[in-house]
């Protein structure tokens, strides 16, 4: 592909050097240090005088501190970092003028959308790996337990999930960029679509539960059970939800993806919990689902921008 | 000037959302001449040009450039023409060198001879001392310029130049004309001439095309378009009367 090793590196320079990637990268950062760094205290404390269960050092990406785990936050957070790098890629470009001068250029048109969605992964790579790292070391400093292989796979699989996962959103903000001629706009519709899916889908799902079972007899187990199947089907229209349920691939001890019950720090370390942990070939088959349709939805996500970018009049401004 | 054809279209029409932009067009443009684009606002010159380009599909009609279908032959056909917009975009964050270099490496030029190119590109254009800064701080003469310096760094054959002059004072208007016909004389290039300033398109113009309405009214060059038009058979024309002349037939 001619120019597209072009295209790329002049997105991946401007990446690096706008304010906007500091900001966000200073700010992600700064939230995932800090949360590791309470929870490995925390575990630290807890730890004090038993002997360490195997996985251990997998908890400091999924038990939550005082406020959330570290998953947790990528779930939430993650997509304001795909969004904020695509939501203005094409129609500033547009406005400025410069995209009709890079398509009189001897390149394919699809270069440039392609260009700037591979530089836009690329960034994201840089900052989940260099997170996930720096992670990794201050878990080793504060808790003292090394990670085995398989633990190290575990993390592996967990960092590659939440890229597609930002990358889909990369995606959103990419095809509003090209849908919408104006950069507030686009903006503004990319926030909206991650509002809906963090807040709406969630709080819709109780709400469509409660009216399907009846609350009166909570003692119900089959009715409990009914609702939150309920409430598990229609969360999974949710992305964020998807990656959830992909990112248990990071804790052993999960024979589902499900959560229902919530853990004390006796519960989570209880010897119990640790006696029947999962091959990583097991963890992976209960996650692949999961991990597919978040690929698909990525690609299909694309490929719509795609579509668009290659029909969309170049003069329509 | 080789009387080769090196562009052609044949009934070329363009219609968004049915208006007509460009109405059946049928014209060429030889190797080494300039040739006048003109026409009043809204014509549809742009159009057309970006037709020529591939950029814009054309509702009906063909066009060759080289030979080739331009749809068809992208990469070919945009490798070989280069193009100075009409409303010319630069990205403000880069300095002159940092942009003809991504042109550069978008036009597959090889790192060793981009660098001289780029050089002797900002030098015929009289940019070299102020290229290290930012575009953003540019006045609308240099981005202009330096828009002529990217098509320099292509060496292409043909040049599609879209109202190059636009807001340019006398001095520099003159000086572009100047660059423009002795880029044409040196390197033989092929030059597709938009612009309002009939005096300097007199001057420097082969031959001419008026556009009228999306229509081709006259083509060829100016003493024969006198003479067909005005009936004067000295010099005592100028492009001027011809054009009003046809623009006031044009008139619905
Ligand atoms: N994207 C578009 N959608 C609809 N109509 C368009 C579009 N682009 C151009 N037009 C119309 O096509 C016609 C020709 O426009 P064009 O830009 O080719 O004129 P021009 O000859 O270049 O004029 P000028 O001298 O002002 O640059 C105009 O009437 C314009 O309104
Ligand atoms: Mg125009």
């Amino acid at each position: 592909m001619n120019g597209i090793r072009a295209i790329v590196r002049k997105e991946l320079a401007d990446h690096f050097s706008s304010y906007r990637f500091l900001i966000l990268f200073a700010l992600i950062a700064m939230v995932s240090l800090i949360t590791v760094y309470m929870v490995g205290l925390n575990l630290k404390t807890e730890l004090r005088g038993i002997a360490k269960p195997k996985f251990v050092f997998l908890l400091l990406f999924t038990s939550s501190g005082s406020l959330f785990s570290l998953v947790q936050f990528v779930a939430f957070f993650g997509p304001l970092l795909g969004l904020v790098l695509g939501f203005d890629a094409i129609n500033r470009e547009r406005s400025e003028g410069t995209l009709s001068k890079l398509l009189s250029q001897p390149i394919y048109r699809d270069v440039v959308i392609n260009g700037k969605f591979l530089a836009g992964v690329i960034t994201i790579s840089v900052m989940m790996t260099a997170i996930v790292l720096v992670i990794t070391g201050l878990g080793l400093k504060i808790v003292g337990v090394v990670p085995g292989v398989e633990e190290l796979w575990r993390i592996l699989i967990y960092l590659l999930i939440s890229i597609v996962y930002i990358s889909f959103w990369l995606g959103i903000s990419l095809l509003f960029s090209i849908l919408f001629r104006s950069i507030a706009t686009s903006a503004l519709a990319a926030l909206a679509v991650w509002i809906f899916f963090s807040f709406f889908i969630p709080l819709g799902a109780s709400v469509v539960a409660n009216s399907q079972v009846s609350q009166t007899e909570t003692s119900d187990v089959s009715a409990l059970v009914q609702r939150a199947r309920i409430v598990h089907t229609i969360t999974l229209a949710s992305p964020l939800e998807l990656y959830t349920h992909a990112a248990t691939i990071i804790d052993p001890t999960r024979k589902t993806t499900r959560s229902i019950v919530a853990m004390g720090p006796m519960e989570r370390l209880s010897l119990s919990r640790f006696s029947g942990p999962l091959s990583l070939l097991q963890s992976l088959f209960i996650v692949i689902p999961y991990i597919v349709t978040l690929i698909a939805i990525a690609v299909i996500c694309f490929g719509i921008s795609y579509v668009v970018f290659m029909r969309q009049e170049i003069r329509s401004l | 000037m080789s009387g080769k054809i090196l562009i052609e279209t044949e009934n070329l029409t363009k219609i968004y959302n049915g208006r007509t932009a460009v109405d059946r067009l049928s014209f060429h443009l030889l190797e080494g001449e300039v040739f006048g684009f003109l026409g009043p606002n809204g014509a549809g010159k742009t159009t057309t040009l970006l037709m020529l380009l591939g950029l814009t599909e054309p509702t009906e009609g063909w066009v060759k450039v080289l030979g080739l279908d331009p749809s068809r032959n992208p990469i070919a056909v945009k490798s070989q023409i280069g193009h100075l917009q009409e409303n010319m975009g630069f990205y403000g964050d880069l300095n002159a060198w940092q942009m003809l270099d991504f042109i550069a490496e978008l036009n597959g030029i090889p790192d060793d001879s981009a660098r001289e190119r780029c050089e002797k590109a900002l030098r015929a254009v009289g940019l070299l001392d102020e290229a290290e800064k930012s575009i953003r701080t540019f006045s609308r003469g240099m981005r202009q310029r330096l828009g002529i310096a990217e098509l320099l760094i292509k060496e292409c054959r043909i040049a599609f130049m879209d109202e190059p002059t636009l807001g340019l004072d006398p001095d520099a208007t003159n000086r572009m004309m100047d660059l423009v016909e002795q880029l044409c004389q040196e390197t033989n290039m092929t030059v597709l001439l938009s612009s309002h300033l009939l005096h300097l398109v007199q001057r420097i113009c082969h031959r001419v095309g008026i556009m009228i309405r999306g229509k081709m009214v006259a083509c060829g060059p100016v003493e024969q378009l006198a003479r067909e038009k005005l009936g004067i058979d000295n010099d005592a024309y100028t492009l001027e009367q011809v054009y009003m002349k046809y623009f006031e037939e044009g008139r619905p």
